[in-house]
């Protein structure tokens, strides 16, 4: 498969503070990418180089096969970017921000154009309002239509649900599905662990400047080996002693019954010895759960943050 | 061409913006009209000191307030392009193939518009109240003429600044130190040759003096004079060399956003 982004050992610095130290993925046609990172991680530097904004003081950077900083005027042909401000022009009707940007990069049939994005929207009634009197939703919703004019290959979506409340949240997720069916690269940046689960068919994880790990979501949670064996006993004493016998696992309570928590490597026989050492203390669990790693656990674990009992 | 479809497209955007701010509209009429009546009743007897050409100061003081409000206006145009660096419309427009030129184009030829409605109220108003133009008809045209291509050097100039150090306070700090000074550097208010010996020196070089002596003459006289043409030619450099400079702006806005 061809790559629509092209990213290797990117580096950009402001002054003295060193943005982005090492950032390096690729991504294939047609698919949705997330890069996810906290606040600071330098995902809005990344993708301002990538737009062709600003540029880096050292890596490459190709998209949609051109040099982002040999070729910029290339690449504009081929982007587009949703920020993470609405960037509509107040002052002028919703019709009117589309015809605009219709104009700007020649689209053949401007005024079709914009009619049809109006109607995909749910913006026709609103068109030939001003914006000023459009509602956050709505705005956010023209931002996104004036994006998608001129079929761009690669649309860049920067933090595209920062501050929306869960119903509109879902509703800019169905859209962006909606984008990647209809064969469009999305790029987009997060830093909703859920975001990138629910979206991207590839994730990058950039923690202070490099990316640190790179996968899909499942091939991500695989290197936090193993996941959580959830174990139910009927009572405290009977789980306290379970956590004696089982040694080095890690025991809290939750909720009615007493659960026991044990982080495995995943191995079959890890997972039965741990059953014979309870049989043979003559200790039976009520329940037995196995949870898969969430992309919490997999966050937590590249960038070395939080949990220090683990 | 691209750059050229593109400025058009700019500009009407920019006119429009403009139309719909009818308070913004009403204002920037009015306040000419303001300094015209207000500095033409302050300074009515200044054309009784000994030297002074002229025996009627409104007809004086009209080119100096056409050509005042062309480069305020101008003046103040980079507080758009930090409301459009704000809302992020500057970096969809960056991120789009538009044309940088464009970009700055649109937003200054607008300009032309404001300053011919300005020009007219103040013309017209100035021959209410006793002024009097041997110029004629042509020689309002040429006092526009000039007061634009001022007007598109500052407003170049201006969203040059607010491209550099997108804030609000540093255009409006600007206007402030540079353009009011410039005024009092010139001969808007006072015949050059009555101003102190310094003040005239640095006028020569003072593109505002430029628009006033070659609008002055134009206005208030009927032959076609070598002054005018040669300010004119001044002002048009001006304006050119401004707005390439405020379009290599976007160079340094790519390496620091």
């Amino acid at each position: 498969m061809e790559a629509a982004i092209e990213v290797k050992s990117l580096r950009k610095s402001y002054k003295k503070v060193s943005v982005l130290k090492d950032v390096s993925f690729s991504v294939q046609k047609g698919t949705v990418f997330a890069l996810l990172g906290s606040n600071g991680a330098g995902k809005t530097t990344t993708i301002n180089i990538l737009t062709t904004l600003i540029k880096a003081d050292g890596g490459t950077a190709a998209v949609a096969g051109y040099d982002v900083a040999a070729r910029p005027h290339k690449v504009r042909n081929e982007i587009s970017l949703t920020g993470q401000l609405a960037a509509v022009d107040n002052r002028l009707t919703g019709r009117e921000n589309l015809l605009l940007i219709g104009d700007l990069r020649h689209v053949a049939d401007s005024a079709g154009t914009a009619a049809d994005l109006l109607r995909r929207f749910g913006l026709e009634e609103a068109a030939d309002r001003g914006v000023s009197t459009f509602s956050g939703g709505m705005r956010r919703r023209l931002d996104i239509a004036m994006s998608l004019i001129g079929s761009p290959a690669v649309i860049f979506l920067d933090e595209p649900t920062t501050g929306f409340d869960p119903e509109a949240r879902n509703e800019m997720w169905r859209t962006i599905h909606k984008l990647a069916q209809g064969g469009t690269t999305v790029f987009l940046t997060t830093q909703h662990l859920e975001e990138a689960d629910e979206l991207a068919d590839h994730i990058a994880v950039l923690h202070q400047g490099r990316t640190v790990a790179s996968g899909t979501a499942s091939e991500l949670k695989k290197l936090v080996p193993g996941g959580l064996i959830e174990l139910t006993f009927h009572d405290d004493e009977t789980r306290d002693a379970a956590a004696k016998v089982l040694g080095k696992s890690h025991a809290h309570t939750e909720g009615d019954g007493a659960r026991l928590s044990i982080f495995t490597d995943g191995a079959v026989a890890q997972v039965a010895s741990m059953f014979v050492v309870l049989r043979d203390a003559r200790i039976e669990p009520t329940g037995f759960s196995q949870k898969v790693a969430t992309l919490d656990d997999v966050f937590l674990k590249v960038t070395g943050a939080g949990r220090e009992d683990e | 061409m691209t750059a050229l479809r593109h400025t058009l497209y700019l500009t009407i955007r920019q006119v429009r913006n403009f139309l719909r701010q009818p308070w913004f509209v009403a204002l920037s009429l009015a306040q000419p009209i303001i300094y015209l009546l207000l500095f033409g009743a302050l300074f009515k007897k200044v054309v009784e000191i000994p030297g002074f050409t002229t025996n009627s100061y409104i007809s004086f003081l009209t080119p100096g307030i056409v050509v005042m409000s062309a480069m305020f206006a101008g003046g103040w145009s980079g507080m758009g392009v930090i409301d459009d660096l704000d809302h992020g419309v500057m970096d969809r427009f960056l991120v789009a193939p538009t044309s940088r030129g464009a970009i700055m184009l649109g937003r200054v030829t607008p300009q032309v518009l404001t300053i011919l409605i300005q020009t007219v109220i103040i013309v017209g108003l100035a021959l209410i109240v006793g002024g009097r133009f041997a110029g004629g008809a042509s020689g309002v045209v040429m006092l526009i003429v000039v007061s634009t291509l001022l007007s598109i050097g500052f407003a170049s100039l201006s969203n040059g600044i607010a491209l550099l150090l997108r804030k609000e306070e540093s255009v409006i700090a600007a206007v402030n130190m540079i353009l009011l000074p410039l005024i009092f550097l010139s001969s808007a208010f006072l015949q050059q040759n009555l101003a102190p010996r310094w003040i005239q020196d640095i006028a020569v070089y003072n593109p505002a003096n430029w628009a006033i002596q070659a609008g002055r003459t134009a206005l208030t006289t009927s032959a076609t004079a070598h002054t005018v043409l040669t300010h004119t030619l001044e002002l048009l450099v001006f304006a050119i060399v401004c707005t390439w400079l405020a379009t290599r702006a976007f160079r340094s806005y790519q390496r620091s956003v």
